[in-house]
């Protein structure tokens, strides 16, 4: 436990939240059921997200984080831990990086959880204001992301659990496959609305809907 | 369009997500204030351009965001090998027999 002063960044009941995609409009042709679309887009807002910094080559940091989340800290690029029932997951973004996405509100027990159960070199910070999570899912998805990302999204080299950092959309984007037909897109805040409207505009020809 | 091996990361990833940070290897002089302003002037702005192999710094900055180095052919665009930040080449103009034009 570190003695640094912490403190919710949530604010007080009163305050209305807005996600980075509260001004963006809808301007492409969408299907009304999700049934009969290719694609399926929804935002999954105001998530908790915490970067975590630490050192991979220490057991007691390893042993700590997976203590405080309930989850195998990943040691290499690729494979996602992830629990969906209890909607955390973590992810390897660099040999000294994870990115933890917890359930709405509940970042600030998640970040003293780790501050407790780690000592020595490490960080935790919560960006969860910094960026929000995409879920494409449908029949159409990985054409989709054909047109969006260098990345090899075949079956073969992008199965489900892997989570990787790529250009998306000339910007980037953390595409995670998180089932057979489900994706995730982890992206930034200032991008949101450019990257929310390109990923339309591509799934329009599959018949996209939106999910408000 | 070129593949690189992200050392980090561990695989071939398109050169869209990179970018070239120049000469690698290239020490800071221990004691500043006593270097001469020639060799500090040569440590700042002099970088070799050689025709041949090179080896040189990149950025993986669509994806891990650590600095790597690569041996890369300027002739043919080949990149021999890539290894990470404070390793050294196992791919040398003098081990390769290639002439290295300065
Ligand atoms: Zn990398």
């Amino acid at each position: 436990m570190s003695d640094l002063s912490i403190f919710d960044l949530n604010p007080a009941a009163g305050a209305k939240p807005e996600s980075p995609l509260a001004m963006t409009r809808v301007t492409v042709a969408t299907v009304a059921s999700a049934a009969n679309a290719g694609v399926v887009v929804r935002e999954h807002a105001f998530l908790g997200h915490l970067i975590l910094r630490g050192r991979a080559s220490d057991p007691a940091f390893c042993a700590g984080v997976e203590q405080a989340l309930g989850l195998p800290l990943p040691l290499k690029m690729g494979p996602l831990s992830r629990d969906e029932a209890r909607g955390v997951s973590l992810q390897w973004m660099s040999p000294d990086e994870w990115l933890v996405i917890v359930p709405a509100g509940s970042e600030f027990a998640t970040e003293k959880r780790l501050r407790e159960a780690l000592t020595g070199h490490y960080a935790v910070m919560n960006v969860s204001g910094g960026q929000t999570v995409l879920e494409l899912s449908g029949p159409a998805v990985r054409e989709v992301l054909m047109k969006c990302t260098p990345y090899d999204v075949h079956p073969g080299h992008f199965p489900v659990g892997k989570a990787v950092s790529s250009v998306f959309a000339k910007s980037t984007a953390i595409i995670r496959r998180v089932a057979e037909d489900r994706w995730e897109l982890v992206i930034r805040r200032s991008f949101a609305d450019y990257l929310f409207r390109w990923v339309l505009d591509a799934s329009e020809e599959f018949g996209v809907h939106v999910v408000q | 369009m070129l593949h690189i091996y992200c050392p980090y990361c561990e695989e071939y990833r398109e050169e869209e997500e990179f970018r070239p940070k120049g000469e690698a290897h290239i020490a800071r002089p221990a004691e500043p204030e006593a270097t001469s302003d020639e060799a500090w002037g040569d440590y700042l702005f002099f970088r070799k351009n050689p025709r041949g192999l090179h080896h040189e710094q990149w950025y993986h900055a669509a994806g891990c965001r650590k600095f790597f180095n690569a041996t890369r052919d300027t002739v043919s665009y080949q990149i021999l090998e890539t290894y990470k930040a404070g390793q050294q080449p196992t791919v040398s103009a003098a081990a390769s027999g290639k002439k290295v034009a300065k």
